[in-house]
């Protein structure tokens, strides 16, 4: 792993040539691709994107309004980095890494260029338990101390592109980022910062085999079509068919050790909505404010394009540090196709041969290179840890065959498709069952055995098998009507829209139902079931479907979405099932 | 000022501009005609061989001989108080025979991003007094709530009733307006003109008028004079301002013009890649500060061309705004206003600004609810129109007879007609109060007790008697 770092620092400067929008040209200048510069009497900065002849085109990371020709353009040497360290946890960020809470103490409400401020705060202390002592020996990822960052225990470790040696030196107490902790016998000093290039994985020992699912508390996920840890999911939709909220929840309530939220190109209200929301919100694991295991990425559709395109390697790059600690991490990226297009204006101002709509050539590269920085993985300090990234698309019309959406649905391994019929009639998530899938389904099969009930994955199965019935005999329906059909039928008809509004809709934002768990999912399901099954019975033994359909325990069911201590609510309503359909039986 | 004569090419809207000294990028240009007129342009792309500026006027009488020069500052608005009740052109100039504008602030129009956590949630209902709105689609202050309308439709009239009705309930301080027209009729003018003079909101407003015939280009700048000048409004003086924008559909046409002009690679329908970000550079300039009294409510109109809403004007706009008002054509035809379709409405700030707190603890659920079985009496139409009412069942009858009376009832309302929310909710229960109620499944039963019909008034009644079954 070779990972340029200040010792192999190109520096320079030149003189710029040409300002067209966030791409400027600059010559004279001797740089490498990616190479940060600062572009203008401002030193604004940007990046090294392109070099042609004595001309470096860069991608600037702020407005570039009033920067003329001749200006200097300086090359720092350093690739686009993050510092990594304590106090990610709790921040909100720009594409590049600016605290914005920062940003709003020097410079205002609004966002200004010109102003720069480290990722991590610089004056902070943070109390540092050494793990390893003088005399041991340390490798590149190891783990050498905690800091208690919330609730969260940071763990430092030697940055991967260090080769380590044995400790010399080592210390307990109270340091900044910059501080010295432990020191080297060759010499090598460690803080508790490090940076890394966002461009460029973190390397890990191997990629192991995703078999654990990310819960999320929602049932059509975890229930229908469930994610792994260190998986894949893309959610496109249309615009308000709930990409936001779904990964909103997942964000709340997915049962991840860390999560990375980036908000590339949306709406500054959700991120606020996040920021008001998330401190309040208590994790149903660790009882703890959610807030506490957040990191936020926000660089919004009106910030600089370059920097949205930045954002999502920014996020990555966090996701990946807090993996090689051995956390289970997931990202949420809000919304891909917003950084896609940031790469396809970048990509039209250095008139480059545009692909597909417009799209530059390596779109489908880009994607794939950011998805595969996913997985579980056992990390060079020797835990297991993972990523798992599920990015929101945005087609254009809400259209499925455009290229980001297809591009992505070549990658990755679960596709949640929203339906903009669904959402239009509230039901929500606004998950198309039919067309939606995960391919981990499988793999976690024994997990959910194991974990939930030796007849999870059957129920599931037959979950599905009626929906798609349901679909079938919907298309005769709009033909003839219900009515016309056979009374078996207009059971199995009833019993989809029983699995559809029981237990697929799912109100984000009742108190209580904005989250279940597994248990409760497993018992919902099965009381539809139980219900199925004993209206067929009823029918065979000679009831009248309208008759089945009228027992007051079936229209009970729907209240148990609403109950926190629903368990007794559901026996007694299970018990008045009985009763109720049988008696159907005897009285005809 | 150092004036150039080195025009080398016109195309469209764009002048190349030859051998200069270093000119700064997005300056503001003048260019000065043989008859001594002045018009103003933008730095669109600036090196050291050549300058592209873009016109914000007609070129017609701009040549070779032109004079050009740079300003080196951007695009700046003077910015007053006393710019209440005035009218100025969509290039920002007194056309109401008033003085000129003294200012106090000359603010750049381009108008630098909030910070996101400078920001406060939007949170306070406004009430519209349209049941639509307020009851299925609310809208809250601080949020940009487009109207998605057609050609001919009374989007123009809903518009005009949310400006003279919207209210923050406990609050006496009414809005500013700021009004921009981009490429509107001179008769749509009018009406709107004639509506703020009688009903005095003409004091409280800044109108911006670029019509029909005005310059294209200029479009390009009308919403963002009419931004810049709402956030001083709003952030510098303290007031809640109603923006109204319209119609957007003429300001993307605009922006295509120019995408062309400068031979860029066209997007979906020739219309420029960077749309989103360019409409997201107006469409965010809403919303509320921490710590700063006023704030800012969007109401963008856009007529979609065909009445295709996945035409890229309202697509791209329904991805940055906070939801849409869905103006329909078929409820038009019935005869219905506000023919406003709820199913394809939203307002995604609406559970920020309802409940107990806001509104009443019963809005959520009977907008759900309202919305479930709206949509499914809708889709029965489908059927009835192939299969005849009498193929139904009894159910599915329930829902169609439900359909058509919110529509009758819930949606139609009078133009003046101002519903409180209260009113607003109790017509939803009365309607659903046409199902039976095990059939209200989004309502849990609690609330049912409280607000049905059935049991309004009847309160200890014991749960299980209750529940008539
Ligand atoms: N699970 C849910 N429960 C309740 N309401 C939901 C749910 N999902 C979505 N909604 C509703 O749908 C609205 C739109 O959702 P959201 O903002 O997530 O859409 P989006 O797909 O992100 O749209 P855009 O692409 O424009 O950002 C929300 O404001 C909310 O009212
Ligand atoms: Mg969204």
């Amino acid at each position: 792993m070779e990972v340029k770092d200040s010792m192999t620092k190109r520096s320079g400067t030149g003189v710029l040539k040409r300002i067209s929008g966030p791409v400027v040209t600059a010559v004279g200048l001797d740089a490498h691709m990616y190479d940060v510069v600062k572009v203008g009497k401002e030193a604004l900065m940007g990046e090294v994107i392109k070099i042609k002849g004595d001309q470096v085109i860069i991608q600037v990371y702020e407005d570039t309004s009033g920067i003329r020709p001749g200006e200097p353009v300086e090359n720092t040497g350093l690739s686009l980095a993050v510092e990594l360290g304590p106090g990610l946890l709790k921040s909100i960020y720009d594409g590049i890494q600016r605290p914005l809470v920062v940003l709003v103490d020097k410079m205002g409400n609004f966002i200004q260029r010109g102003v720069s401020a480290p990722g991590l705060d610089r004056g902070k202390k943070w109390e540092f338990t050494p793990v390893v002592k003088a005399g041991d020996r340390v490798g590149p990822g190891t783990i050498i101390g905690e800091v208690q960052e919330t609730n969260i225990v940071h763990r430092v470790m030697v940055p991967p592109n260090m080769k380590g040696g044995t400790v010399k030196e080592i210390r307990a107490g109270s340091f900044t980022v910059e501080d010295v902790v432990a020191t080297l016998d060759d010499g090598t000093k460690l803080t508790m910062m490090q940076r890394w290039p966002v461009r460029v994985p973190r390397p890990v020992v191997e990629k192991l085999n995703p078999d654990i699912p990310l819960l999320t508390g929602q049932r059509i996920l975890d229930g229908l079509f469930p994610i792994a840890k260190g998986g894949t999911a893309a959610i496109p939709g249309p615009f308000g068919s709930g990409k936001t909220v779904t990964q909103q929840q997942l964000a709340k309530w997915s049962d991840a050790e860390i999560v990375v939220y980036i908000g590339c190109g949306e709406r500054g209200n959700e991120m606020t909505e996040v920021l008001t929301e998330f401190p309040h919100l208590t994790d149903p694991k660790s009882g703890k404010p959610l807030m506490e295991r957040t990191c936020l990425i926000a660089n919004t559709s009106n910030m600089p394009v370059a920097a949205r395109e930045a954002s999502v390697y920014t996020g990555i790059t966090i996701a990946e540090y807090f993996r090689d600690m051995g956390y289970d991490v997931s990202l949420m990226a809000d919304s891909t196709s917003r950084w896609a297009e940031a790469m396809r204006e970048i990509s039209s101002r250095l008139e480059e041969m545009p692909g597909e709509e417009g799209y530059p050539a390596y779109l489908a590269a880009r994607l794939s290179e950011f998805y595969e920085r996913a997985g579980r993985a056992k990390v060079l300090s020797g835990g297991l840890g993972s990523v798992s990234v599920i990015g929101a698309v945005s087609p254009p019309g809400g259209d499925f065959s455009e290229p980001v959406t297809q591009n992505t649905l070549r990658i990755v391994k679960v596709f949640w498709a929203l339906d903009a019929k669904l959402s239009q009639r509230r039901h929500f998530p606004a998950i198309n069952w039919l067309n939606s899938y995960s391919l981990y389904l499988d793999i976690l099969h024994d997990w959910y055995d194991q974990h939930v009930s030796p007849d999870w994955n059957k129920l599931r199965a037959w979950a599905m098998e009626v929906l798609q019935k349901e679909s079938e005999l919907q298309e005769i329906v709009q033909l003839v009507g219900s009515d016309a059909l056979p009374e078996e039928q207009q059971i199995t008809i009833e019993v989809a829209r029983m699995i559809r509004e029981v237990f697929l809709q799912q109100n984000a934002y009742d108190a209580v139902d904005t989250y279940c768990d597994m248990t409760k999912q497993y018992e919902m399901m099965k009381a539809i079931k139980k219900f199925s099954d004993l209206a067929y019975a009823a029918q065979v033994a000679g009831a009248l479907p309208a008759q089945i359909m009228a027992v007051p325990s079936k229209n009970e069911l729907p209240q148990i979405k609403f109950i926190k201590d629903y368990k007794p609510a559901l026996a007694k309503i299970l018990d008045q099932m009985d009763t109720e359909v049988n008696a159907l039986r005897s009285g005809t | 000022m150092k004036e150039y004569r080195t025009i080398n090419q016109i195309a469209g809207p764009l002048l190349f501009v030859e051998k200069t000294e270093p000119v700064g990028f997005a300056e503001l240009v003048n260019i000065v005609l043989w008859d001594g007129s002045v018009k103003r342009g933008q730095v669109l792309d600036t090196s050291d061989e050549i300058v592209v500026v873009q016109v914000f006027e007609t070129t017609a009488g701009i040549g070779r001989d032109s004079g050009v020069r740079f300003t080196g500052e951007t695009i700046k608005m003077p910015v007053g108080k006393e710019m209440l009740g005035r009218i100025l052109s969509g290039g920002g100039k007194p056309i109401d025979g008033g003085p000129e504008i003294v200012p106090e602030k000359r603010l750049d129009i381009t108008g630098a991003a909030i910070n996101p956590y400078a920001r406060h949630s939007p949170e306070e209902f406004i009430q519209t007094g349209i049941s639509t709105i307020d009851g299925m689609n609310t809208l809250v202050r601080g949020q940009k709530l487009p109207i998605f309308s057609g050609a001919g439709l009374p989007h123009n009239d809903i518009a005009l009733q949310i400006a003279r009705q919207a209210k923050v309930l406990g609050s006496k301080e009414q809005f500013a307006v700021v009004f921009a027209a981009m490429g509107i009729t001179k008769e749509e003018a009018n009406h709107f003109m004639a509506d703020f003079e009688r009903t005095g909101a003409l004091e409280r407003a800044v109108v911006f008028l670029n019509l029909a015939d005005d310059p294209a280009v200029e479009r390009i700048i009308t919403p963002r004079l009419a931004l810049t000048t709402a956030e001083y409004l709003a952030f510098d003086l303290g007031m809640h301002v109603l923006v109204i924008l319209t119609d957007m559909t003429n300001y993307c046409e605009a922006l295509r013009q120019i995408g062309a002009a400068r031979e860029e690679v066209p997007g979906r329908r020739g219309y420029p890649g960077y749309m989103y970000t360019d409409l997201a550079s107006i469409y965010e300039r809403a919303g509320i500060i921490h710590g700063v009294k006023g704030s800012i409510t969007q109401f963008p109109i856009l007529t979609m061309p065909g009445d295709d809403i996945t035409h890229p004007i309202p697509d791209l706009s329904g991805y940055i705004t906070e939801g849409q008002l869905v103006v329909s054509r078929e409820l038009h035809r019935k005869g219905i206003y506000p023919p406003i379709n709820v199913l394809p409405s939203l307002s995604r700030l609406m559970n920020l600004g309802i409940g107990a707190k806001h509104t009443r603890e019963d809005h959520k659920k009977v907008s759900d609810q309202c919305y479930a079985a709206y949509a499914e009496g809708n889709d029965l139409r489908g059927l009835v129109a192939i299969v005849g009412k009498d193929a139904l069942s009894e159910r599915d009858r329930m829902f169609l007879e439900f359909a058509d009376l919110f529509e009758d009832r819930f949606v139609r309302q009078g133009q003046n007609e101002d519903r409180s929310i209260q009113q607003t909710l109790d017509l939803g229960w009365d309607l659903l109060a046409t199902l039976p109620v095990e059939q209200l499944v989004r309502i849990d039963r609690a609330l049912i007790e409280k607000y049905h019909p059935k049991f309004r008034g009847q309160k200890g009644a014991a749960p299980e008697k209750a529940a008539a079954r």
